[in-house]
């Protein structure tokens, strides 16, 4: 399986995300560049963290007009998978890929910490290493990831089990509290999907954590999961 | 042809930025304010002087880009030619701030 990392001005993860697929994954991985106007035959296609153009007007407002995008929304509609990691989920946000938005955390700071996650579904490409219930820990470094939109559709999404992990408090439970929810998101959300469930959009960081040495491979089970590898321990021999 | 774009928070949604900027107010002397939204504006100078066409085309710049309209309302205004008469510049004012919670375009 052929992997992509796209490349925005100002992205800064791309390439922990393109040392986890290729060099801990063993998958073949390339960098797509914004300018692209093809995902050049990958099927799993990553927007990484970052500040795409600055973070000019509203986050990910720029990226989501940029030529690769038109590309990675064709890829979508075909069925192909996409994962966006902060600033990415952002993009896809903006792109309308996925519904909703952000807006400054609760806070007004810029949160650098490892929070707990809740996994709410284990039945999706991303997500089938893991299980339903599971507590994650994952590091989150954003300013806004303030998740939001109407009640109405905040029910729409619940209904149509499209919210994927929410942040919890170690136990596994969601009370909602600054603590466990650091930036204020509606309803505690931290990742959510579209309704064919092959578009993935999160705000921590699984390529922060899928390493051993890194102290924390939380995140591995999500990336070889989105990859399609077989197993975990598949990724670690 | 000059117009002014100003997005602000929806009115509906809890604006942190605008409760921090009152609170700090509220600092320096000004502890009645009620509310602050604070928000971007934009000055656009379009490279025609059609009004019509004007107002039609900024309330599509809003809706595609300038404003997110999950969490943001706009405002257009477009001044008229001064009236050399009174001095006073007219406003045309086309707002979301009336429209139901709305989704992107």
């Amino acid at each position: 399986m052929k992997s992509g990392v796209v490349v925005f001005p100002g992205s800064n993860c791309d390439h922990d995300v393109y040392h986890v697929l290729k060099h801990v994954l063993g998958q073949e991985t390339t960098f797509l560049w914004h300018r692209d106007e093809t995902v050049k035959g990958c099927e799993l296609v990553v927007l990484p963290g970052g500040f795409a153009y600055g973070d000019y007007l509203r986050a990910g407002a720029l990226a989501a007009l940029s030529p690769v995008m038109a590309a990675v929304k064709r890829h979508a509609a075909a069925g192909g998978l996409v994962l966006g990691i902060c600033n990415g989920f952002q993009v896809l946000l903006e792109a309308g890929l996925l519904p909703g938005a952000m807006r400054r955390n609760a806070s007004l700071r810029f949160c650098c910490r490892d929070v707990w996650l809740r996994v709410e579904r284990d039945d999706l490409p991303f997500t089938r290493q893991l299980h339903a219930g599971q507590v994650l820990r994952m590091p989150i470094a954003h300013a806004e990831g303030n998740y939001e939109d109407s009640s109405a559709a905040l029910d729409a999404l619940e209904a149509a089990r499209q919210v994927v992990f929410r942040y919890a408090a170690p136990d596994g439970t969601c009370p909602g509290t600054a603590e466990s929810n650091p930036n204020g998101s509606a309803r505690s959300i931290a990742g959510i999907c579209n309704a064919a469930g092959n578009v993935l959009g999160m705000m921590p960081h699984p390529e922060r954590c899928a390493e051993e040495i890194l102290g924390n491979s939380d995140g591995l089970g999500l990336l070889a999961g989105a990859a399609q590898v077989a197993s975990r321990a598949e990724a670690l021999r | 042809m000059k117009a002014r774009v100003t997005v602000y928070p929806r009115r509906d949604i809890l604006d942190p930025q605008g409760k921090a900027i009152r609170d700090a107010l509220g600092r320096v002397g000004f502890a009645g304010v009620e509310e602050v939204r604070a928000g971007k504006s934009f000055e656009i100078r379009l490279g025609h002087e059609d009004r019509e066409r004007a107002e039609r085309e900024l309330g599509e710049m809003c809706r595609k880009l300038l404003a997110n309209t999950v969490v943001e309302d706009y405002t257009v205004e477009i001044p008229a030619p001064a009236d050399p008469a009174s001095g006073n510049p007219a406003v045309s004012d086309r707002s979301t701030a009336d429209r139901p919670h709305g989704g992107r375009p």
